[in-house]
Formats: C-alpha cells, sequence, structure tokens
C-alpha cells in the first residue's frame, strides 16, 4: 500500500467532519421541508396550495440533479456561504443541498404514517398547528424519523466519495485518487472496508434508536 | 346543549354534490345520554364533527352550549374545544407516550402547570379504573382499557359535553358492556351531557334516553328511546329496533302455521312497564270464548322499564276477536295485527302507548 497511515487517518477525520456537519444542516433543512410537504398538502392542517407547490419542485429539482453536477454547479453559492469553493468545508454546502431533499422526501414518508385519527383527536383538544407538529406528528413518527436519518447518513456517505471534485478530501477521495488512478488496489480494499464497517456502524446504530424509542409492535 | 339549526353539509366529489347533512335540526337537551343511529354513509360521523368543527357546516348553524362557534375567533375556538371532549372508535391514541403522558395532553396543550396536571391526571384515571397503569405504554393495553384511556384524556379538561364517535365499534360485547357502564357513570357523576353516534342498537338500548335516526344526511326519526322502541315509525327503524328486540315469530314456526291454518289471525303485543305483569292472556282466554296460541315472547329493558313482546294467534269467531282486541286496547296494552311472520303489519289496530312512556 502506497498511502500512509497519515493519509487514511486524515481521510477518516475528513469524511466524519463531512457527514456529521452534513447531516446537521442536512437534516435541519429536511425536517424543515418535509414537515412543510406534509402541512401544506392538501386537507392537511396548514393546507397551502402556493407554498406546496413551490417547495414540492423544488425539492424534486435538487433530487434530480447528480450530485457532481450540483457539487461543481453552485460554487458561486458555495464562495458566498463559506467564503471557498474548494476544500473539506466548502464540499459541506453541496452535501447539504443534495442530502437535504433527499431526507425531506424521507421525513415527509415518515410522517405521513401517522393516523389521521391521531390528527383529529389533536384538533379536538384545540391543538394549535404548531403543537400538532411538535406534540403529535413528530413524537408519533420518531422511531420512524430516526430510520430515515439512518438511511440519509449513509446515503451522505456515499456522496462525500465525490467531494474529492472540489478537494474536500474523505475516504472516497483517497480510494479514487490513490486507489483507483494509480491501481494500488491495497488502499481500494483499506478504504472500501472502513467505508463499509462505517456504514454497519451507522445503521446499528440507527436500529438502536429506532427500537429504543418504539413503543407499539 | 347542543342545538342542530338547519345545519347542512356539502362535499363536491369529482363535480357531483354529496349532501353528508341534508338540513339538520336537532336539539341535545342538557344531562341527555343522546344516541344518533344510522348505518355507515348515513352522515352521523359528519354530524358529531360539527359539534366540535371538525366539520364545519356549510350551511345552518351548530349552537354550543349558547355559543355559535362558526363565529368564535380561533383562540377563542381553541378555550371552548376545552369544554367538549371527544373519544373515538380507534382511540387514537398516541403510542409514543405513556398513559399518564397520554391522559394530561389536553392540559400540557394548555399549559397547566405539573402538579396540577398531576393532581387531575391521576383523579381521572382513577375514575376510568386505570390508576394502576399510569406508566404504561398504549399498545401494552387491550381494546377496552384504551376506550378508558380514551374517555380519561377526555374528561380531563372537565369538559360539558362528551363525544362519542362510534366509541365501542371496535369492542367486544362484554368490553362494550363495561364502557357503556363507565359512560353512564360519566353521565351521571360528572353530569356531561352525551352524544353518541352508533351503529349499534345496542348501545342506544343500553344507554341512551333519546335517539335520533339518521338515514341520507336526514333525521327520519327523533324521540325518547322508549318510544322509538315501542312504536318505530320507519321501515329503517324497525330494522335497528329488530336487531335487538326480536319481534318476529321464528321461521319453522310460521312454516308450521301456513300449514295448518292459512287464515289464522295473528296479534303482535307491546307491554310497557306496570303492563307486563297483567296476565292478560290468561284473562282474556276465560273472558271470551277464543283459543290463544302463544307463538313468540320476548322482555327486554330499556332505562330500567321492562318492555315486552308478544305474539299471539287469535282462534274464534271474528267479531269475539274483535272484542279481544278491543279489551285488550283498554289495558293499555299495544296491540296490532300482523302477517304471520310477526314484521309486517296488515292494518294498524291503532297504537295506544301506555301511560307508562309518558310518565
Amino acid at each position: 500500500m502506497e498511502v500512509s497511515r497519515e493519509i487514511i487517518l486524515g481521510a477518516i477525520w475528513e469524511t466524519l467532519y463531512m457527514v456529521s456537519i452534513g447531516l446537521f444542516f442536512g437534516a435541519t433543512l429536511g425536517l424543515i421541508l418535509g414537515i412543510t410537504l406534509v402541512v401544506t398538502r392538501k386537507g392537511h392542517i396548514l393546507e397551502n396550495r402556493w407554498v406546496f407547490g413551490i417547495v414540492n419542485p423544488i425539492v424534486n429539482i435538487f433530487r434530480s440533479i447528480p450530485f457532481i453536477i450540483l457539487l461543481v454547479a453552485i460554487i458561486p453559492f458555495t464562495r458566498l456561504i463559506v467564503g471557498t469553493a474548494i476544500g473539506t468545508t466548502a464540499a459541506i454546502v453541496p452535501l447539504v443541498l443534495h442530502i437535504g431533499p433527499y431526507i425531506s422526501r424521507l421525513i415527509e414518508n415518515s410522517l405521513l404514517e401517522v393516523d389521521e385519527g391521531i390528527i383529529e383527536a389533536a384538533k379536538a383538544m384545540g391543538a394549535t398547528p404548531w403543537q400538532i407538529i411538535r406534540k403529535f406528528l413528530i413524537p408519533e413518527a420518531f422511531p420512524s424519523l430516526i430510520l430515515s436519518v439512518t438511511t440519509a447518513t449513509i446515503g451522505l456517505i456515499g456522496a462525500t466519495a465525490m467531494a474529492g471534485a472540489v478537494g474536500g478530501g474523505g475516504l472516497g477521495d483517497v480510494a479514487i485518487t490513490y486507489g483507483y488512478q494509480r491501481f494500488d488496489e491495497m488502499t481500494i480494499l483499506v478504504t472500501v472496508i472502513l467505508l463499509v464497517a462505517f456504514v454497519q456502524l451507522i445503521q446499528t446504530i440507527g436500529n438502536r434508536l429506532e427500537r429504543h424509542f418504539r413503543h407499539s409492535s | 346543549m347542543i342545538e342542530f339549526i338547519g345545519t347542512s353539509k356539502q362535499y363536491r366529489l369529482d363535480k357531483k354534490i354529496i349532501k353528508a347533512l341534508d338540513h339538520i335540526d336537532l336539539k341535545v337537551n342538557k344531562g341527555d345520554i343522546f344516541g344518533v343511529i344510522g348505518f355507515s354513509g348515513a352522515g352521523k360521523s359528519t354530524l358529531i364533527r360539527t359539534v366540535n368543527l371538525l366539520e364545519t357546516p356549510t350551511e345552518g348553524k351548530v349552537i354550543v352550549d349558547g355559543k355559535d362557534l362558526t363565529t368564535l375567533s380561533r383562540r377563542q375556538l381553541r378555550e371552548e374545544k376545552k369544554n367538549i371532549g371527544m373519544i373515538f372508535q380507534h382511540f387514537n391514541l398516541l403510542s409514543s407516550k405513556t398513559v399518564f403522558d397520554n391522559v394530561a395532553m389536553p392540559l400540557t396543550l394548555s399549559g397547566v402547570n405539573k402538579r396540577e396536571i398531576e393532581k387531575r391526571v391521576n383523579e381521572v384515571l382513577k375514575f376510568v379504573g386505570l390508576e394502576s397503569k399510569t406508566n404504561a405504554y398504549i399498545d401494552q393495553l387491550s381494546g377496552g382499557q384504551k376506550q378508558r384511556v380514551g374517555i380519561a384524556r377526555a374528561l380531563v379538561t372537565n369538559p360539558k359535553i362528551l363525544l362519542c364517535d362510534e366509541a365501542t365499534s371496535a369492542l367486544d360485547p362484554q368490553t362494550t358492556k363495561s364502557i357503556l357502564e363507565l359512560l353512564k357513570r360519566v353521565n351521571i357523576e360528572y353530569n356531561i351531557t352525551i352524544l353518541i353516534i352508533t351503529h349499534e342498537m345496542e348501545v342506544i338500548r343500553e344507554i341512551c334516553n333519546r335517539v335520533a335516526v339518521m338515514e341520507n344526511g336526514q333525521i327520519i326519526e327523533t324521540g325518547n328511546v322508549l318510544e322509538i322502541f315501542s312504536a318505530p315509525k320507519t321501515k329503517t327503524t324497525r330494522d335497528f329496533v329488530q336487531s335487538v328486540v326480536r319481534d318476529e315469530i321464528p321461521q319453522s314456526i310460521y312454516e308450521q302455521l301456513q300449514v295448518a291454518n292459512p287464515n289464522e289471525r295473528i296479534f303482535k303485543l307491546k307491554f310497557i312497564g306496570v303492563d307486563v305483569g297483567q296476565p292478560i292472556v290468561s284473562e282474556v282466554a276465560k273472558k271470551f270464548s277464543v283459543d290463544i296460541n302463544v307463538l313468540f315472547g320476548n322482555i327486554t329493558e330499556l332505562q330500567k322499564i321492562p318492555f315486552g313482546n308478544l305474539i299471539i294467534e287469535i282462534v274464534g269467531a271474528d267479531t269475539e276477536t274483535e272484542k279481544v282486541v278491543q279489551f285488550i286496547k283498554n289495558r293499555n296494552v299495544q296491540i296490532e295485527e300482523v302477517l304471520a311472520n310477526g314484521s309486517k303489519p296488515r292494518n294498524y289496530s291503532g297504537s295506544d302507548l301506555g301511560n307508562a312512556i309518558y310518565g
């Protein structure tokens, strides 16, 4: 293997950095968009044809742009936000814009699973729309939301592999530049094993958390 | 307490207008346990939802405790909803929360302080008999226990009205009985007016004092429960009554009769209250020269008042039979001549209700 232990460790750190920060902002964006998609749809608590009609296609557009294209296409925007268009931090901006809309769809699905009767009961109690979201929808969907975020996190790890295109670094980047492009099979193997372990770990944590919070069969 | 005045609700479905409610006029008095019965699609679900504005009427008004809720601001409406508890067929409880937190929810939403919540929640949980399940999650409970949680949650804000949307339809007969008993206690001990919608006549018989029958978005019959049970006016109502009070001759006996004597005259007698104790049949047999053949009889209880049904065959001269009918009528017993299957009146000999109904 031609790459040093330092490079691998650095890459692990970069991946963790991109995934955790990207997930934090991506999940926040996804939660806001996901809730909006649910509550503004027809017949729901804050039905609003205009808001839904705008948010829904925007989410679709971001979902359909291949990540590598998005990465390059929004360079001016990235520069505006973080001051630079290259490096690990710069890679986080497109990662958030890529994963946020994806998470919003997962969250939308989770929230739509909540029995309509729950919302009816909430309305009968005189809950405000905000209370319905916070005290009824989110707690009831919580186990399912955990699984959604777990799935999204794993998707995010995949996306970070492409962050190398803007000098983002990370394990995926090491696999491509040192392993793939220099025909170093050992590097490919090591990075892939690390990524697999990472994904396994996250899925396990997600499943455990889900079970912990689910009180229904 | 609840008054529907020309209440209508229309939906538009694929250019077709559906009248879920068609000019409903109905008054539920304070202290009533009022039942609305109808087949699914009759509009009863929509009706009960207009009371707390889960459905807004497209025409007419619903006055609840003297207020037209549609004229209130959102804030006033939320405040008013604390006076209207509601329980549901599928309970609609939060599976992510414990029994305590479910029951506490209406109070939490209005920002009541913790100590007060704890006191009140424990109070209502005790009332519904679930104090031992305080920290259980909903999925650990049986259907009956779930509905008890639902009732506790509805009572926690001290409402004046309780709306029951098919509250026992998902429960077995035994559990249904115990939930109905509990609702009766809610009515008496907390003096809460209850509006129940159901498709089970059983529920009406067990606890309601007044009833309305709905069909195609309209009220087709309304009155106190004894009236409706003893003298149903429409086919639908008769069907509902017959679902719990059998007053038909069993098919096999009917066939035997057809063979034995196709020209017999058969009468249906209804006894209400004290009349049940009258030895009418034996008196008639002694006094008149007719033979009486008892074909069918049963007795049921409506709001503590016994209510009996008897189907008899009178064999004798027509003039003598008429005398018998008059004699029975004079004893304040309802009598009508029926075809032999007991369900279709041949011609009404009048329906005189005993004083027991009105008294």
